[in-house]
């Protein structure tokens, strides 16, 4: 085992009591990140961002600072920032507890990204299915207001700045940039063909960036410490520090903050290991819509280069980890009717691939399939990614090839076997409850 | 299952209280079309659901037609067609959580209730959905009751759990605020805030497990941050 620590910085004040209110944040430093930034340039915060190699959190591993400079120095309209805190990629679960323990960070993200940009009006696009942490941020925004960190001629700059929280209302797609955008503009979510990229006609058609929530509540350290602090963690091509999420059969599932390139050998030797008895079988490293890896794969650095070099991807860094209680094929059915009932339905690849990708695993899980039925899930995974608008497409195949690319034998098993071999009420927490009343 | 309006008062109309807060929705974007969303929570905040009426009022507000609000209504799971009951309860059926126990959970709960998928119990008082990953998969298996966390459940807990919420006893979320009503609920996603934001931890305990092990082993990011919000804690 290497000697890669933990290095909490986004999740440094998440166990403070009331660490979410504004007086809680500024006795620990907040705010002064702005103070400093409004004393630079712009084009200097940018720049800072741009040094310091910050990739996009939200999946996709964009350089950030690069991002926020496709935006037109002579546009005549507005310029806009959306934040993306829509997060619902099965597995994510690290913007969500951020924004409950630490809404202040993403606010004055908000306020510096404006800045930097040359942003008036700001929005921060919260998935509706999570009251609670919406309450904590309206509330933190209104603090923001009240302490002329927003509104008006802030701390004295000259910068106006105002910020709308917004509740989406239950729909996976708006976690796709321009899906959210339509959202945001009062219309069904769906995503719109690239280019003209957000950066050129965005929100309203207007100049906009978009970064998750993770990316813009970053940049407060990144100022404060600057862009070499950053590249002291992480690796050359995936600086900075990121947090890991580790859901499922782990000892000690949750949030765990690391230099990128950290390896899931070492985030389970801190997560006190896989569940007592069993062992590792699957794992996705950035939530379903990145191919599943297994235990051969678990000492391979957890950046956006090392994950690639594996067939797989980033992502979210929303490590969910199944052991061998875990029936692939069920595992996978149930993502594929995830994204069939995602699909936004405009094209139609998505919209009827997906559907009918269902009837055949359920086919196969039941024991009725046929090693045929394998092929025609390739083919079909084939004629769905890339020939949709967006990601979704791509993202929803991933389960299915890298199961059958590294279980097919588990598939095939299922219809020697006449139905499905595993024991579902092994898998699950309360095995022994279930097992007591059966 | 019943339909909820056969139980429940008449839903009041749609007054001009009601045109003013969505005048003040329409007055935070710089298009008023921006404000469709919160709208549309609003008028399940008054009415328990989209209601024909609901989607009149906002197409006359924004001059758009009624068909391209119900084309925006019907495209988000959130928005309702039907009377939801006082408590929305939903149970995560994705896939970490389906395996963890929510399968189980759905399966005894489902049957204790006496209702499927997006139906309400007959005294109106409980609405039942499978949800989607609901961004707490470190506290898999996951309920959602009008919205807010209800961790680590087991199909014992469930039961208990609706069995509080149709006795009117008072339900805490498991790192959250007291259960609100599901009216009050949507009135706050369309912006209009209550007195909730600060009730429940900061964190819950799996939210923080990196963190008290970082304090253990005396692991710090590198020196030259932020360092209050991001080194040493002292």
């Amino acid at each position: 085992m290497s000697d890669t620590t933990l290095t909490p910085v986004l999740t440094a004040r998440w166990d403070q009591s009331d660490a979410f209110t504004r007086r809680n944040y500024e006795k620990a430093g907040g705010y002064k990140a702005l103070r400093r930034a409004l004393q630079r340039k712009p084009e200097d915060v940018v720049e800072i961002v741009k040094d310091s190699g910050l990739r996009g959190r939200g999946g996709a591993g964009f350089p950030t600072g690069m991002k926020w400079s496709f935006i037109p120095k002579d546009s005549p309209k507005p310029t806009y920032l959306v934040v993306n805190a829509d997060e619902s990629e099965p597995g994510t679960c690290k913007d969500i507890p951020l924004m409950m323990a630490d809404p202040h960070v993403l606010v004055e993200g908000v306020i510096i990204t404006s800045y930097a940009i040359g942003a008036k009006h700001a929005f921060i696009y919260v998935r509706g299915e999570v009251l609670h942490v919406f309450r904590r941020v309206l509330n933190a925004v209104a603090e923001a207001y009240e302490a002329g960190y927003l509104g008006q001629d802030i701390l004295g700059s000259g910068f106006d700045l105002d910020v709308v929280v917004h509740a989406g209302a239950g729909a996976y797609i708006c976690g796709e940039e321009t899906a959210l955008l339509d959202s945001l503009e009062g219309r069904r979510g769906q995503p719109r063909l690239k280019p003209p990229f957000p950066a050129v006609a965005g929100l309203y058609a207007s100049p906009t960036v978009i970064n998750n929530v993770e990316t813009i509540a970053s940049v407060p350290s990144i100022i404060a410490g600057g862009a070499e602090w950053f590249r002291g963690m992480g690796s050359e091509k995936s600086p900075g520090y990121g947090i890991f999420s580790l859901s499922g059969h782990v000892t000690k599932p949750g949030q765990y903050e690391a230099p990128l390139g950290i390896t899931l050998r070492e985030l389970l030797d801190m997560a006190g290991g896989i569940r007592a008895g069993h062992e590792l079988k699957f794992w996705t490293p950035g939530g379903s819509s990145t191919p599943v890896l297994t235990a051969e794969h678990i000492d391979l650095p957890l950046d956006f280069e090392g994950m690639a070099g594996a067939g797989s991807l980033l992502g979210t860094r929303a490590l969910q980890i199944f052991d061998d209680t875990t029936c692939v094929v069920r595992a996978t059915e149930r993502w594929i009717e995830f994204y069939k009932h995602e699909s936004c339905g405009k094209c139609t690849p998505c919209r009827e691939g997906f559907w009918w990708m269902v009837q055949i695993l359920e086919r196969l899980e039941k024991g009725d399939g046929t090693e045929a039925d394998l092929d025609k899930l390739l083919d079909m995974s084939d004629n769905i990614a890339g020939r949709s608008f967006c990601a979704l497409a791509d993202g929803g195949v991933a389960p299915v090839v890298s199961t059958i690319q590294h279980f097919r034998d588990e598939y095939i098993a299922h219809f020697e076997h006449g139905g499905c071999p595993f024991d579902p009420a092994a898998s699950t927490l309360f095995v022994q409850e279930l097992g007591a009343k059966a | 299952m019943t339909d909820v309006n056969d139980t429940q008062a008449a839903i009041s109309p749609l007054d001009d209280t009601v045109r003013a807060e969505m005048a003040e929705i329409i007055a935070r974007y710089p298009e008023p079309r921006s404000a469709l969303l919160p709208m549309l929570h609003l008028v399940q905040a008054h009415q328990g659901y989209v209601t024909p009426e609901g989607i009149e009022l906002c197409a006359e507000v924004l001059d758009i037609t009624e068909a391209e609000v119900a084309a925006v209504a019907t495209f988000y799971t959130m928005y309702k067609r039907r009377p939801v009951g006082d408590y929305h309860v939903g149970v995560c059926t994705n896939t970490l959580c389906a395996v963890m126990g929510g399968d189980a959970i759905w399966d005894d709960l489902s049957e204790y209730l006496g209702v499927g998928h997006d139906e309400t119990t007959d005294d109106g008082k409980v609405s039942l959905e499978r949800v989607e990953c609901n961004a707490a998969c470190d506290y898999a298996p996951v309920m959602m009751v009008n919205w807010e966390f209800m961790d680590n459940q087991t199909p014992q807990s469930a039961r208990e759990l609706v069995d509080r919420l149709r006795a009117g006893e008072e339900v805490r979320s498991t790192r959250g605020p007291r259960i609100c009503s599901w009216k009050q609920a949507e009135r706050v996603l369309a912006g209009f805030p209550d007195d909730l934001a600060t009730e429940g931890v900061a964190a819950g305990p799996a939210s923080v497990v990196g963190l008290e092990l970082a304090h253990e082993n005396g692991w710090t990011a590198p020196e030259g941050g932020q360092r209050e919000l991001g080194g040493s804690k002292k």
